[in-house]
């Protein structure tokens, strides 16, 4: 009996030991990261060196497929239950921060050395900042660039892709009077808002106008380009087909029935996996052309930012993740791992970056990006865009008249924004009024 | 009465069975009226509001906008595809699955067969299933170069359809699907019908020389009348809420052809979260099965007559 | 001849309603990409329980099996408590408004569900159950339908039984015990197997309420995992048939009372 007291007094004793020795310890973190699609899957690797570097912070990173991550962001909002930091494409910024959901980062990048502005291509950098405050760290950028069958053009008479779009048409009736009969200059997936919003850039159109407060579908920076777009389709230098129209795109690069195609850079690595090898010396990617010119070839700022939210317990060790991931040589490793291309200027000094021809092209596109319209509404505007389109190349509609019932509908949508831009407009003009009669 | 028999007559068992009876009920109660009721009173007050995104972040950011959501509706293409598209599944599912139905629990039924227990648990199987599993089987099932449907169509010389990438054919296989999956129960509400009906009045029939389709015409079917009614309604209200087939197998396409009243809701509330504008769908889709349903018990009861 | 032609046709039902859940099972054990072949194959050549072990490594599907099983599992045992309780009470115990309340209950049999998930969702919010099992659970704790069979059933109990043993003195709570429940056993019997298949099977609330994967149920996570698996046909198969095996035996060997209620319950109807 005396024997059991003192051992279970002896237990008590080593289990009181055991809490201070922990208590003397730091207390362990964990982070919960929510990151998409092949960057969810790669990104663990890197977080274990992470977690080496930093023995008390383990991190858990939760995989998302992108088809779904929206939705899921949102509704993690609205349960509170969001993530401690999570991948955000870069589109997706304004409307968390709408909802006050993401953490300012000004205070945390002016005391670091690792995430600068300076390091970061401008056009990138700047969709992450709203209200001139910066909400987002720029992950990896992505952009549009024409990716081509060097032979094809060469053969309709070109030895460059042209700069400018008249130029550009040409090539391509070129290209077309060459073709056979299931066979197109360019593919144009008609179920993506890219493309038309791009030229619509291109051409200087805002998108968006009064501060993202009316559509500017209907003036003629944009109905210029959305008619130049839609009529590459009714010329017949496009295919009708969707994503999901088309079973193998990358067959169909290589069979030549279709010879441009503007897409993004993880499909330099995909490219050169799924070509055969006879067709590798034939491609080639180019920055876009533009209305009037290189210069006017802009493309869009796209990419993935980091954020943290603001329900956090840690921000400083989310923080310490961001940098980590920001750091040169873990931009590098995490391009080789993904082949999304960084954020981080200086990264681009590695060897297979620096001395890749197609990577050439998108640093150059990356000079001139221009952002989407930086509000909570555009992933629910762009949805309308791809309907727009749709009338205008499926269903034969007028691109004027789309373009009237495309802009109606998004007044309509950014109605409850004019309504709140309003009130704090309002609110504001009292408090300095108020300050004015004293 | 004095306080003192007051008191004794106040607990008698009378007293004490309706006081276990309120405590027995109040569990459930509590739970239906917070958990079902009430949100079903906000939804309707949330359908006058433009609430959205906006509002979850800061309640100010909310305005009473009276019937503004029902009128957008009204006006919006998409509701009415998916008006459409509902009705179509209904419409023609819901009858496709009444009459395999009472097809299976005659053959189930019929004297000259043994093994009775062995069909109705087979029948009965594709109802137990869980649907997103088996929505995945059918996806591939119906993959037109390796789906085994278009294989065996094949064998009949009909070329290969493109079952969920064809507007046209994309909502017939989703009630296939449904067909499929739900005749079993229906099956065997039929067969406790049938087995309900009197063995006398076949007997008389056979004696006034009726066959066997004469005997099913005029003794079968009217006295199946009640559970026809019964089975028609509950399978049209379940059908008009469909929702995990173009979920999981179309995502509401191609082209919408398969966007239902619920996936539309789904979509507004809990992709877009606009809920002001999905509680007015949740409503008209209420609106729509009450007022459908009415018309059914009303064309039942005339035909009864 | 009219008999052949009978099992003719039964037996080609039966081939019908079985097939796609016999070609499941048997996709399930081919190797990587036999079933994308054309012409699609019935059987596998060479069967691996590969992808059982995928299912459960890289799909990690053994948590939501168990999340199945727990929320099926306590909804089940709750409900039936809260629901017999309420439909016996409904049909046996006689309390001033009793029913009134019963018909503006049922009343909601017609609201469908869809109506109340949204302010649901907001309301699990503002408690904190997002993302939790009580979140999935609370809402199915009590269903009217559960209180209508009951009480259906309940009905039947002869009045003279119950009031013999008040008039011994006996507590309601004794009542319950010692004679309602035994006697409707059989209807206890029928709800808990619907409601366990119905928990188990449901899909949208938990799609709602449930953000974290770790605590998918099986139909939530496979919803979400073929969207990017859509390649991995006999993968997939293998996570249906995970899926769908526990509420088919739980069938097959409950069936006769579950079949039973069903046929009974809709002909009192």
């Amino acid at each position: 009996m005396l024997r059991g007291r003192t051992i279970r007094a002896m237990l008590v004793a080593c289990a009181l030991t055991a809490c201070n020795g922990a208590e003397a310890r730091e207390q362990r973190v964990t982070l919960r990261f929510w990151a998409m699609g092949a960057e969810g899957e790669n990104v663990q690797q890197l977080v274990r060196e992470f977690e080496r570097e930093h023995p008390n912070v383990s991190v858990r990173v939760q995989q998302i497929p992108w088809t779904a991550a929206h939705e899921k962001l949102l509704t993690a909002f609205v349960g509170n239950v969001t993530p401690d930091l999570a991948q955000l494409g870069n589109t997706w910024v304004p409307e968390l921060q709408a909802v006050d959901a993401i953490m300012p980062l000004d205070g945390y990048v002016a005391q670091s050395v690792i995430v600068k502005s300076s390091r970061v291509f401008p056009g990138i950098w700047n969709t992450n900042i709203l209200n001139d405050t910066l909400f987002a760290v720029p992950w990896y950028v992505d952009t549009r660039v024409l990716f081509y069958r060097k032979d094809i053009l060469a053969a309709a008479g070109y030895d460059s892709m042209p700069q400018s779009w008249p130029a550009w048409r040409e090539a391509m009736e070129a290209i077309k009077k060459k073709a056979g009969k299931r066979q197109w200059a360019i593919f144009l997936p008609t179920n993506e808002w890219m493309q038309p919003v791009v030229f619509g850039l291109q051409n200087g159109s805002p998108i968006l106008k009064d501060g993202g407060r009316y559509g500017a579908f209907e003036d003629p920076e944009f109905r210029g380009a959305f008619a130049f777009y839609v009529g590459l389709f009714r010329d017949g230098l496009a295919p009708i087909a969707g994503n999901n129209d088309i079973a193998n795109a990358y067959q169909e690069f290589a069979r030549g029935t279709f010879a441009m195609w503007i897409t993004g850079p993880w499909n330099i690595g995909e490219f050169e996996r799924r070509l055969p090898t006879a067709m590798q010396k034939s491609w080639a990617t180019a920055p876009l052309p533009g209305p009037s010119g290189a210069p006017s070839g802009v493309s869009n700022a796209g990419g993935s930012s980091l954020v943290i939210f603001k329900g956090t317990a840690h921000p400083k060790e989310a923080w310490e993740l961001i940098e980590f991931l920001s750091r040169s040589d873990i931009q590098r490793r995490f391009y080789h791992l993904t082949g999304d291309l960084p954020a981080q200027i200086d990264a681009w000094q590695d060897t297979s970056l620096a001395g890749n021809r197609y990577a050439a092209a998108f640093y150059t596109q990356l000079q001139r990006v221009r952002p989407t319209p930086k509000v909570p509404e555009w992933e629910f505007i762009t949805s309308k865009i791809i309907d727009a389109s749709e009338l205008s190349i499926r269903g034969g509609m007028s691109t004027d008249r789309a373009l009237a019932q495309l802009d109606a509908q998004v007044n309509r949508i950014l109605e409850k924004r004019r309504w709140i831009l309003a009130r704090v407009a309002h609110a504001q003009h009292d408090s300095t009024s108020t300050v004015r009669i004293r | 009465m004095s306080s003192a028999r007051a008191r004794i007559a106040a607990k008698t068992p009378e007293w004490r069975a309706g006081r276990a009876g309120w405590l027995f009920i109040a569990p459930a109660i509590t739970l239906i009226a917070v958990f079902f009721f009430l949100p079903v009173g906000a939804s309707l007050l949330l359908s006058i509001t433009d609430f959205d995104l906006y509002a979850v972040a800061n309640p100010a950011n909310v305005r009473l906008v009276g019937t503004r959501n029902y009128t957008d509706l009204l006006q919006n293409p998409t509701f009415w595809l998916a008006l459409e598209n509902t009705f179509y599944f209904a419409l023609v599912g819901g009858p496709l699955t009444v009459a395999t139905s009472l097809g299976a629990a005659l053959l189930v039924n019929a004297k000259a067969v043994r093994f009775k227990t062995f069909f109705r648990t087979v029948y009965f199987l594709p109802f137990v299933t869980t649907l997103v599993a088996v929505a995945i089987v059918w996806r591939y099932l119906y993959h037109p170069q390796y789906g085994f449907l278009n294989y065996a169509l094949g064998a009949f010389g009909i070329h290969p359809i493109d079952w969920l990438g064809d507007p046209r054919w994309a909502m017939p296989a989703i009630i296939l699907l449904a067909v499929w999956k739900n005749f079993g129960y229906n099956m065997l509400i039929f067969i406790a019908g049938l087995q309900s009906v009197p063995e006398d009045l076949y007997e008389a029939a056979a004696l006034d020389g009726a066959g066997a389709v004469r005997q099913f015409w005029h003794v079968t079917l009217p006295n199946l009348a009640p559970t026809f009614f019964f089975v028609g309604v509950v399978t049209m209200i379940g059908y008009f809420q469909l929702f995990a087939e173009p979920y999981v197998m179309t995502t509401g396409g191609p082209l919408g052809a398969t966007t239902s009243l619920v996936l539309f809701m789904y979509e507004e509330g809990f992709r877009w979260w606009r809920l002001g504008v999905a509680a007015s769908i949740a409503f008209l889709l209420f609106l729509i099965i009450l007022v459908w349903t009415a018309i059914q018990l009303r064309l039942e009861r005339r035909l009864a007559a | 001849m009219g008999t052949v032609l009978l099992y003719a046709a039964l037996i080609a039902g039966a081939l019908l309603s079985l097939f796609p859940i016999l070609w499941m099972i048997s996709a399930s054990f081919m190797p990587t990409g036999m079933a994308n072949t054309f012409p699609p194959r019935l059987l596998p050549d060479h069967p691996t329980i590969q992808h059982y072990r995928d299912v459960f490594t890289r799909l990690s599907m053994g948590r939501y099996l168990v999340n199945s099983g727990i929320i099926a599992i306590v909804v089940t045992v709750l409900s039936l408590i809260i629901n017999s309780m309420a439909g016996y009470a409904f049909a046996k115990l006689r309390f001033r408004g009793r029913d009134g309340v019963f018909r503006a209950m049922s009343a909601g049999l017609v609201i469908p569900v869809q109506v109340a998930m949204l302010p649901l969702f907001l309301l699990m919010k503002s408690l904190g159950l997002i993302n939790t099992y009580w979140g999935v659970i609370i809402p199915s704790m009590a269903s009217i339908f559960g209180i209508f069979l009951i009480r259906q059933y309940a009905i039947s109990i002869p009045d003279d039984l119950l009031d013999a043993a008040r008039i011994d003195g006996a507590s309601e709570a004794r009542i319950y015990r010692s004679i309602v429940l035994p006697t409707i056993t059989p209807i206890l019997a029928t709800l808990a197997i619907w409601t366990f298949l119905t928990t188990w099977n449901d899909f949208m609330w938990p799609l709602i309420v449930l953000s974290d994967e770790r605590r998918y149920t099986l139909p939530v996570a496979l919803a979400s995992l073929v969207g990017e698996h859509v390649q991995d046909t006999e993968l997939m198969m293998a996570g249906s048939v995970l899926t769908v095996l526990p509420v088919v035996i739980v069938f097959l060997v409950l069936q006769r009372y579950y079949i039973q209620g069903v046929m009974a319950g809709s002909v009192k109807g």
